[in-house]
């Protein structure tokens, strides 16, 4: 059975049709990309996956388990995360905080126990702390802890996005345009932690990103829209002949 | 032995305020004086959690107040005084030295189950829209008191002087600035603890981006949920409290908008996600009123006029979203601090 399962996905916004009929089969351990020219919908995808929207027609489905209707701290519960296309990240409270908050949906305590200060709340609030702490470790952010979010340099926020995201314990990572504003050394950098994060994590990755560097060197596969619809799907030296997706590109210089 | 610096400095002060009332070091005006800025603190500090940590724009809390004003104040009058409406009491006198808190509590839960009205439409609406829907609901509680002629309407509700004297009749204490002074320590601790809980700080991650919050794990409508029930209901323990006060009296016009104005100007006076700034902020608005008082009628050109300076010089309030303790590091032997918990963390 495959992990992420989308079945005729539909999604309209008043009268626009954003996404049409819009099929995909994630299995696990996979690295997908998604790409299409500006506007395509490939941002309301992630958004219709991880519940920010309810699609309009259509079903997904994560480990057999329906997503349609739940709220979105639900869907992360289940197991998939994501990152923003702009970075979002709690600006006022520090990077520890940031990393902390996104176990939410993991504190077992009541609400009483958070009022008390009780053992067991102090206990699962250790736990808490040391958890974030290592995964503060991984990304080289430690010494960064106590820091305002707002003060780390753009890299580093960017760092700090799927450090929170990783924070929820995915098995599944939507990450959307980790590449945006980056210079050619960082995107190199970002490759190499993509695939060592997937590996560590155990994670399966579904990626948007307009470099084409990266979506050709780390993805298996990918799927390209245009206009809400799937227009090529397949492994990167199929999608980089596909005429289709060549003229969706037309005029840019892509490959 | 850090530790116990706090609490040992709060028994002394519960001492020396309480002790200083039984002892009738203080007149009766001073007494009214601490009796508010108890109060006040719990106003602010409970409001606080709302406009401050969450960063809704809740302007309603005079309504909550009322709330808890009249229902511990109908309690107190129905169980322990010979009352016009509700006939002679029902309990000995000397219950309601127990049970006076319980009428408190009482008051506070049913002031929470009406914050329920506020937390729901705060699912859908927030900024401007919320803060018009608070106001709307600060003007239905009054005007719902307003008409309510069984427990005085417009004229207001009275009795609970009888009570509080039945009290001292029976054990001769200042109960009610006991009780206040307690009400106020609990409502500190109460959000003092929860903010800096990670299911609390969920709370700033709504004030932050709330978007990201859902989308990351923190279930908003639970925590909204929580903070205005906790935030309405500890207004209606400072509402049962002032019901009490020295003239036993209160009335519909008390808790307008007015009054939640007061309460937000404290608020953000002190700084916002700041309990000690609110408590800063609480004692000194309290006694400036009270400074001010010759100024009569122009009490209220001063003040607003300290407050637009205050707005221009800083804006942020006194300690904008930080505690006493980043400003002055040196009370971190008596407060602790909140980098405490992250290095033994570490360790």
């Amino acid at each position: 059975m495959s992990l992420l399962q989308i079945r005729d996905m539909t999604h309209f916004f008043g009268g626009l049709r954003a996404v049409y009929d819009f099929n995909l089969n994630l299995e696990e351990g996979e690295l997908v990309g998604l790409i299409g020219p500006n506007g395509a919908g490939k941002t309301t995808i992630f958004n219709l996956v991880t519940g920010a929207y309810k699609p309009s027609e259509g079903q997904v489905q994560f480990n057999g388990n329906n997503l349609v209707g739940l709220r979105p701290h639900q869907i992360t519960a289940q197991g998939i995360a994501r990152t923003f296309q702009t970075i979002r990240l709690w600006n006022e409270l520090t990077v520890l905080d940031n990393i902390c908050i996104a176990r939410a949906s993991r504190i077992k305590y009541s609400l009483l126990d958070s009022i008390l200060h009780g053992p067991k709340y102090r206990k699962e609030e250790k736990e808490i702390k040391e958890q974030a702490m290592a995964l503060l470790a991984v990304f080289g952010l430690e010494k960064d802890a106590q820091e305002l979010a707002k003060n780390m340099p753009y890299g580093a926020q960017r760092r700090v996005e799927i450090a929170r995201a990783l924070a929820t314990e995915p098995q599944l990572l939507l990450l959307d345009e980790p590449a945006a504003g980056m210079n050619p050394g960082e995107i190199g950098d970002l490759m190499d932690f993509i695939q060592r994060i997937r590996q560590e994590f155990d994670l399966t990755i579904w990626i948007i990103e307009h470099q084409m560097r990266v979506i050709m060197n780390i993805c298996e596969r990918i799927k390209v829209i245009d206009f809400g619809e799937t227009i090529a799907g397949g492994t990167p030296g199929e999608i980089q002949d596909n005429p289709r997706v060549i003229e969706a590109y037309l005029g840019e210089e892509v490959f | 032995m850090k530790k116990f610096y706090l609490p040992l400095i709060v028994l002394l002060l519960f001492v020396a305020v309480i002790g200083g009332s039984w002892l009738r070091l203080f007149n009766e005006y001073w007494e009214l004086v601490l009796l508010f800025m108890g109060i006040n603190i719990i106003l602010t500090v409970s409001l606080n959690l709302v406009n401050g940590y969450m960063g809704e724009f809740s302007c309603g809390h005079a309504g909550f107040m009322a709330v808890g004003a009249y229902v511990a104040g109908i309690l107190t009058v129905w169980l322990f005084a010979d009352d016009k409406v509700f006939g002679l009491p029902v309990l000995p006198a000397a219950w309601a030295i127990p049970l006076f808190p319980v009428a408190l509590i009482i008051g506070a839960i049913a002031a929470a189950l009406v914050g329920l009205l506020v937390a729901i439409p705060s699912f859908r609406t927030r900024g401007d829209y919320l803060a018009i829907i608070t106001l709307a609901v600060n003007y239905i509680i009054k005007s719902a008191i307003e008409n309510m002629e069984v427990i005085g309407g417009p004229r207001g509700f009275v009795g609970m002087k009888r009570v509080m004297n039945g009290m001292a009749d029976v054990f001769d204490a200042p109960w009610l600035l006991i009780w206040t002074f307690i009400g106020m320590i609990v409502t500190i601790l109460i959000i003092r603890n929860f903010v800096s809980s990670t299911l609390g700080k969920g709370v700033e991650a709504i004030r932050e981006d709330e978007i990201a919050a859902e989308l990351m794990s923190v279930n908003t409508h639970r925590v909204k949920l929580i903070a205005f029930m906790l935030s309405c209901g500890l207004a209606g323990l400072a509402g049962g409290l002032f019901a009490h006060g020295p003239g036993g009296y209160i009335n519909p016009g008390t808790f307008t908008i007015l009054k939640s104005t007061e309460v937000m100007v404290m608020v953000y006076l002190g700084g916002m996600g700041s309990i000690s700034g609110s408590i800063i902020s609480a004692i000194g608005f309290t006694l400036l009123l009270e400074v001010l008082r010759p100024l009569g009628l122009y009490k209220w050109v001063v003040i607003p006029l300290l407050l637009v300076v205050m707005m221009l010089r800083r804006p942020t309030g006194i300690l904008g979203n930080k505690e006493l303790t980043d400003v002055f590091p040196r009370l971190r032997v008596i407060f602790g601090s909140k980098e405490e918990s992250y290095v033994s963390a570490s360790n």
